[in-house]
């Protein structure tokens, strides 16, 4: 599954970041890096570009961009995420 | 002493940049681009200034900005490094520490909104993170102006001592570690040579850049070897080169970060914004919400402030050159010479002069805007629209300024985050029809299509854009060839916008203008008062019949034969339509011998309905004004291509009033 797929709301870790040069350096920069946990919080107006949260902060990206970043979703996750440990959602208590 | 001041968007480095500084500040351009650089001296240490440089997120070489920073810290050697680190998201905001770090130049890093941390109930150790980072952590709250004096403090003795960071390796043991380490060690001599960390360089080769490649001046064998130290690693690892190392600076964040900070819950801040987000950026309230915040703001600066004050100033400025105009009569000075003092010094630089408060105005908004993070989302919103001609959804406040006017339009485009998206944005912006041009439309359409003139009234405004939107995509094909920078962009937290950076970027687009105005705007009014003056044995000449500007406009009316337009007085309009474009409107009057408000009614005698379309067009379509074109110079930073914009626009203009003319013809 692909990060443009994930619902508005559910939680997702990154299993691989793909795209290549300048986007792909922007993403890994950003802190999208594969382990990640990372939170869609919506879609724009238009249905694109895509609000998301990762490692405590607000980012956007097209889903054509974000189709570039392998997921898998907080529920089938290896080991689980609970609330408490996930950074990217608001409600966690992140770093500690 | 120079010290760079270094780090991310939104992490309020303007704001520590203008608490340091005050507003001695200098801007200029970097050599070469369109990037903005600020320097100032530091307020009460005559001898130390600082240079603001412009927000990243890593140093790579992907996009000006980037390479801008990186130049200037190899290239310039400040003698230290004040890296600027928002405490509400330190985590992406190391990352880019942890490379500034590895380029080992002295450095201290500012802790920025320390106040909202603590406010909710978090903490950062910064003498903790300190001895993690290997170098002077000073927590402040810019905006409060909170432990500012400590870091200036700071940051001089740490540059006065060239005290390096501490702390070389950012690595755990592994795969990533040892290649890092064999590539450095193989590369050191170069590096040396290079004047650039072996560290630095080391990261940067295994990333696969090819500017440090170049600038070590690798051979064959030694790229070979280090490809191969790479592949090595990549198996290891089982990641990619670069997501190896990204990941291994944030791995090494992580763990500072668990042993130094504690992360409150959700922050106040961010409660609140998310709330408001569900409204400026919800499904169906956000376009209408957009819409109406930009109706607002032109309505202000058009409408009522700004109106008020240009009005105000247009009389002031009527009421000097009265005074002058009295007093050079009084004391008898020559004609001429009276003359080009009052009708085109005055005249000229007035005229422009006046657009003066709808700039202030105007940058008063937008900075409020951009400063309280409403402009994200703007971008965020209406990024769908844009993508379809080549640009992002941050280019569309700039564009929406140039149906006011094109002056502050161009100058917004200084927010864009990418060299090719602001010359890109900077073509368009003359095709959205600016309100200078609005006198000339409603003239002509009360006069040859009163039944019509809300239609044909938007019809102008519409094929401005959609001419516009033409060669945005074609250019965006050849010209601008570049790619695009990736649209991954930060949605900050709401924050109230700090009044000492309104002002000061109030004051910075104020000077910017006026120095236009008595540079390039002087010299054009000048250059069109003397054609209007003299004749071609430059005898002075009366009325405008036999002027050398007539001649000129004799010699041009055949380009205007085509577009129905053979008449030199047109000519002579659009001629003088260069200095402003409601300059069009005073000059057609004067040459049919009536006043304004009578003006309508004689038009017939140059224009027919069909050939009134085809004027209208042009004056859409054809060259800025010469304040914008002083604009457009600037933030090209070329005459060269300010002129190939001027010579576009006109042929453009050309053909598409040919093209109505024609089949307006037809019918």
């Amino acid at each position: 599954m692909t990060l443009d797929q994930l619902e508005s709301g559910k939680c997702a870790v990154i299993s691989a970041v793909g795209g290549e040069g300048a986007l792909r350096a922007r993403l890994l920069d950003m802190g999208l890096i594969p382990r990640t946990v990372i939170r869609a919080v919506r879609r724009a107006p238009m249905g694109d570009p895509i609000e998301l949260r990762v490692r405590g902060y607000e980012l956007t990206l097209r889903a054509q961009d974000a189709a570039k970043i392998e997921i898998v979703p907080a529920e089938e996750a290896e080991t689980p995420i609970t609330c408490a440990q996930c950074k990217a959602c608001a409600r966690g208590r992140g770093g500690d | 002493m120079v010290f760079a001041l270094v780090g991310n968007q939104n992490c309020g480095k303007t704001t520590l940049f203008n608490q340091l500084t005050g507003s001695n500040q200098h801007v200029g351009n970097f050599p070469g681009v369109t990037v903005e650089s600020k320097s100032g001296v530091i307020r009460g240490r005559k001898n130390d200034s600082v240079v603001d440089l412009p927000g990243i997120y890593s140093l790579r070489t992907y996009t000006q900005e980037e390479t801008v920073t990186r130049d200037f810290i190899l290239g310039e050697k400040p003698d230290a490094i004040l890296n600027i680190v928002d405490a509400t998201n330190i985590e992406r905001n190391l990352y880019l520490s942890l490379q500034i770090l590895s380029m080992r130049v002295p450095t201290v890093i500012a802790l920025n909104m320390m106040d909202e941390v603590r406010g909710n109930g978090g903490s950062i150790d910064a003498e903790g993170l300190s001895r993690e980072l290997g170098v002077p952590v000073v927590p402040i709250s810019a905006a409060k102006n909170e432990g500012v004096d400590d870091l200036i403090a700071v940051l001089i003795r740490t540059a006065e001592k060239r005290e390096l960071p501490k702390v070389e390796d950012f690595c755990r043991v592994g795969p990533v570690h040892r290649c890092i380490h064999s590539v450095s060690i193989l590369i050191e001599d170069h590096a040396e040579r290079a004047g650039v960390s072996s560290r630095f360089a080391a990261t940067k080769l295994i990333e696969g850049d090819e500017e440090i490649a170049a600038r070590l001046s690798l051979d064959q064998n030694e790229i070979e070897t280090v490809e191969h130290a790479v592949l090595e690693m990549e198996r290891e690892e089982g990641l990619d080169r670069m997501a190896a190392l990204a990941e291994m600076r944030y791995d090494f964040i992580e763990r500072a970060c668990a042993r130094t900070v504690k992360k409150p819950g959700e922050s106040r801040e961010h409660k609140i914004s998310a709330r408001i987000d569900r409204v400026l950026t919800g499904k169906y309230t956000a376009l209408p919400i957009f819409f109406s915040v930009m109706l607002l703001v032109f309505w202000l600066t058009f409408g009522v402030v700004g109106a008020f004050l240009s009005d105000l100033l247009t009389e002031g400025i009527e009421a000097l050159t009265d005074l002058c105009d009295n007093a050079l009569t009084a004391y008898g000075l020559n004609p001429v010479f009276h003359s080009l003092i009052i009708r085109g010094v005055f005249a000229g630089v007035g005229s422009v002069l006046s657009f003066l408060p709808l700039i202030v105005v105007l940058f008063f908004f937008l900075s409020v805007l951009e400063d309280t993070g409403y402009m994200a989302r703007v971008a965020f919103v209406t990024d769908r629209l844009l993508r379809k001609i080549g640009l992002s959804g941050r280019s569309i406040v700039p564009m929406l300024i140039g149906f006011g006017c094109s002056v502050p339009a161009v100058m917004a485009t200084r927010t864009l985050s990418s060299e090719r998206d602001r010359r890109l944005s900077v073509m368009l912006i003359p095709f959205m029809s600016c309100s200078a041009k609005l006198p000339i439309y409603s003239l002509f359409t009360m006069a040859f299509f009163p039944d019509y003139a809300p239609l044909v009234m938007l019809g102008l405004y519409l094929f401005g854009i959609l001419v516009g939107i033409l060669v945005a995509r074609i250019s965006g094909a050849f010209v601008f060839k570049g790619k695009p920078t990736p649209f991954v962009m930060e949605l900050p937290n709401y924050r109230l916008p700090s009044p000492k950076s309104v002002l000061l970027l109030m004051w910075e687009k104020a000077k910017d203008f006026l120095k236009k105005a008595f540079t390039v705007i002087l010299v054009a009014s000048v250059a069109i008062w003397f054609l209007q003056t003299f004749d071609a044995r430059l005898n002075v000449v009366e009325g405008g019949e036999g002027s050398l500007l007539a001649l000129v406009s004799r010699f041009l009316s055949p380009i205007f034969a085509p577009l129905g337009l053979p008449d030199w007085r047109i000519s002579t309009a659009l001629i003088t339509g260069f200095t402003a474009k409601e300059t069009v409107v005073s000059t057609l009057s004067v040459l049919l011998g009536t006043t304004a408000s009578e003006l309508s009614g004689v038009l017939g005698a140059l224009f027919t309905p069909v050939t009134a379309m085809s004027f209208l067009v042009f004056t859409l379509l054809y060259t800025p004004c010469v304040a914008a074109i002083a604009t457009l110079r600037r933030e090209f930073r070329s005459r060269f291509a300010a002129f190939g914009v001027v010579v576009f626009q006109c042929a453009i203009a050309w053909v598409c009033a040919f093209l109505v003319y024609r089949v307006a013809l037809l019918f």
